[in-house]
């Protein structure tokens, strides 16, 4: 087995290199035919492993294949942990990975850099299937870390682009705030564990509970707190949680498949796995749980709110993937970690559909992002119509769909959660299902119904894209329909094993196995709950807004200006960013350049002992006569002095 | 005669050639002739401290110093022969070119 997993990792590396490095030999077309076979291969294999341990129920696998370096009794290895976890990660990826290459056949058919998007793309795969795959550490960083080099790439795909670069740069950054917390967590888990493996941590983690550190001199906290809280600093900034979200959106600048594949599928949802991976750790510290929890419901909520000012379609469907974010942190800090990988695995697919069909909207529109300027696309796209129904459904949990299951667990895992912050959390994610719905439906009904608001050169272009775009939207609009079904064994079954661990004083979801009865039932269940009347009324209330009676909409706004600027302003993170964070290291570099380098550096050290040299010398000038006589008396005089010193002084032995 | 008599002729030899180096501010050549008085009365303490100490190599060092001041006032003279075309002067006072 060994050679498969190897295999599901290397498939897409290799396609990477060869589109990459001979992109220009191959041509486009063995461009994408390389990468695509590499990950169809990957996602084959992924296939065949699901076969081979969740059917076939083979145990976990766990072994390193190459050892890079001992280090103090530290080993730093390449290793493969595959567990019924990884396996169902690796599902997601490489299916979501495959379907958003063959949908950039389609999307990137224009563009000159058609190779070098195929190799990024690919690499993209390879790097989040070694971050799901890892049995260490020290790998995961490097999962984590490749991620994020290769989404700074995308994200700056149009490099000619100002606000793209814009972009890619602040993505890196942010993301280097969250890589800094992860590493200080992952040198805490050394520091306390002295080792880099899972299953070694883990397996000592829970006599570790009540070691303590001293971080402020003098007071003494629970280690395990802190280095869980550091990690999760990590998953802040990939999984895009306040206050390190502000990349996310941004990130909307680059290509849309990758739109769909980092910012809706894969990347962020590297966070959440790796807190579901540390679940041991987690489970070991309360206070870790509600920083994670009261973090992931501030994300779900404000964060849906602001999806609905956005007017740019990718920009709204971005705001819902930082929502959708938060209420898979929110079922991690309530211990649900089933649930929340439940949810990302749902939100992978019908996310994903989302952002391929808005990129779908976006070709027939030619490259026209304004939902203000579209409308009524119905009747002209019809495939992108149903599959964004389907996707939108899913989105808001509508009963029977993908994202209902997943949403509705957690939301019920939130209410029997007792841990601290579970009360605002339930009322953030209530509160969060109606903004879902109501910017989810604002966007759809904006977009496809209402009355055309594009000139007639548009109208007489719009058609359906091919059928590299139109089938993958059909496949992800599949399991956005029936991947719900599965919640029987991810949820509420055993399917993860001991993949993952929940104590038992945090074990929501073992309680809400007791009243669970079926999928059937569960729909039942969730007719009568207050989330689906929420959404519902999210819904009509979009479609009475946005089709019967749109001033609302602007009255409102006008009404409530002050929040709506405050909205719009997307609660001055960016511009707190800009002036504090921003502004502050360039003024202090200002300080520093001004001060330390004009001012000691070249006025006092260099200009300054320059000038010393000049002056001093300017004095003794004056004994340089030049006339012969003058060196030759003072060499007489010299020698006289260093004889009568010699006769008269020196130290006689 | 003791060795007193001819250190002393070596000192009046040495302050002579002193005074002609500082005293003199007309012509270079008398420098050079100054210089060369002054190894000659180097020459003169050899000999005499090789005579009294019946030590052979004080005049056999001489004879290297002799050579050494021949080859010296060549030099010397053709330095000399040279700053003349170029300055068409002689004159110490002048040649302050080494001025800081």
């Amino acid at each position: 087995m060994e050679t498969v997993y190897l295999a599901i990792v290397l498939a897409p590396l290799l396609g990477a290199i060869v589109a990459g490095l001979f992109g220009r030999l191959i041509g486009r077309r063995g461009a994408h035919w390389v990468t695509i076979l590499g990950v169809a291969t990957s996602f084959v294999l992924s296939l065949y492993v699901f076969k081979y341990m969740v059917i076939d129920g083979n145990p976990a696998f766990n072994g390193s294949v190459y050892t890079w370096l001992v280090t103090d009794g530290i080993r730093m290895e390449v290793g493969f942990l595959v567990d019924r976890l990884t396996t169902l990660m690796l599902l997601v990826v490489t299916f979501v990975s495959l379907m958003v290459h063959i949908y950039t056949i389609g999307y990137m058919h224009d563009d000159p850099g058609y190779q070098r998007f195929f190799s990024y793309i690919a690499l993209f795969t390879f790097a989040m299937l070694m971050l799901v795959m890892s049995n260490n550490f020290l790998q995961l960083f490097f999962g984590w870390e490749a991620v994020g080099l290769v989404s700074y790439l995308l994200i700056g795909f149009w490099y000619k682009k100002p606000t793209a670069i814009y972009a890619n740069l602040k993505a890196f950054l942010v993301n280097r705030v969250g890589d800094f917390g992860f590493l200080l967590g992952i040198a805490a888990v050394v520091l306390y564990f002295n080792t880099l493996d899972y299953a070694e941590v883990f397996s000592v983690a829970p006599s570790m509970a009540d070691a303590t550190i001293e971080i402020i001199p003098g007071v003494q906290g629970s280690a395990m707190t802190v280095i869980c809280i550091l990690l999760f600093i990590g998953a802040m900034g990939k999984s895009a949680q306040v206050p390190l979200h502000v990349w996310l959106p941004d990130s909307m600048e680059g290509p849309t498949p990758i739109s769909a594949l980092i910012h809706a599928a894969t990347m962020v949802t590297a966070g959440i796995f790796m807190v579901a991976r540390m679940s041991p750790l987690f489970e070991l510290s309360e206070t870790a749980l509600s920083f994670v929890l009261v973090i992931g419901s501030i994300t779900a909520l404000f964060m849906g709110l602001l999806g609905l000012v956005q007017n740019d379609i990718k920009r709204v469907v971005a705001y819902s993937t930082l929502s959708q974010l938060g209420y898979m942190t929110v079922a991690l800090g309530v211990s649900a970690y089933s649930a929340g990988i439940f949810h990302l695995m749902t939100h992978a697919f019908f996310k994903a559909l989302l952002f391929l069909a808005a990129g779908s909207v976006i070709i027939a529109m030619h490259h026209e992002q304004d939902i203000r300027k579209m409308g009524g696309l119905r009747r002209y796209l019809p495939v992108t119509y149903w599959t964004s129904l389907i996707g939108s459904l899913a989105l808001i949990g509508f009963p029977g769909f993908a994202g209902f299951f997943s949403k509705d667990t957690i939301i019920e895992a939130v209410y029997a959660s007792h841990i601290a912050g579970a009360g605002i959390a339930y009322v953030a994610v209530l509160i969060g299902v109606f903004v879902t719905a109501l910017y989810s439906f604002r966007m759809f009904f904006l977009v496809f119904h209402t009355e055309e608001r594009f000139d007639a050169r548009t109208r007489s272009h719009l058609h359906e894209p091919p059928a590299v775009v139109t089938v993958p939207l059909i496949l992800l609009a599949i399991p956005s329909l029936l991947a719900g079904y599965w919640i029987d064994p991810v949820v509420f079954g055993d399917y993860f094993g001991d993949a993952i661990q929940v104590a038992a004083a945090h074990d929501v979801i073992g309680h809400l196995a007791a009243d669970y009865h079926g999928a059937w039932g569960f729909i039942l269940h969730g007719l009568m709950a207050p989330a689906f009347w929420l959404a519902m009324a999210g819904l009509i209330t979009a479609w009475y807004i946005y089709t019967q009676n749109r001033a609302i909409a602007g009255r409102a706004a006008e009404r409530f200006r002050g929040l709506y600027r405050v909205l719009q302003n997307k609660y001055g993170f960016d511009r707190f960013n800009e002036v504090f964070f921003a502004g502050g290291a360039r003024g202090t570099g200002w300080t520093l350049w001004k001060l330390g380098d004009v001012l000691i550096i070249d006025g006092l050290l260099v200009n300054g002992s320059a000038r010393l040299v000049g002056w001093l010398s300017g004095i003794v000038r004056h004994v340089q006569s030049g006339y012969l006589y003058h060196y030759a008396f003072s060499m007489i005089i010299g020698l006289l002095l260093l004889l009568s010193w010699f006769v008269w002084f020196a130290p006689t032995q | 005669m003791v060795l007193a008599d001819f250190l002393i002729l070596g000192a009046v030899l040495f302050g002579l050639s002193v005074a002609g180096i500082f005293i003199n501010r007309k012509n270079v050549i008398i420098l050079l002739m100054a210089i060369e008085l002054m190894l000659l009365a180097v020459n003169m303490n050899f000999i005499a401290f090789s005579h009294f100490l019946g030590d052979i190599s004080g005049q056999v060092f001489v004879f290297f110093i002799l050579t050494v001041a021949a080859a010296e006032s060549a030099i010397g003279l053709a330095i000399l022969v040279v700053l003349f075309r170029n300055r068409h002067t002689i004159n110490v006072e002048e040649l302050d070119s080494m001025k800081g």
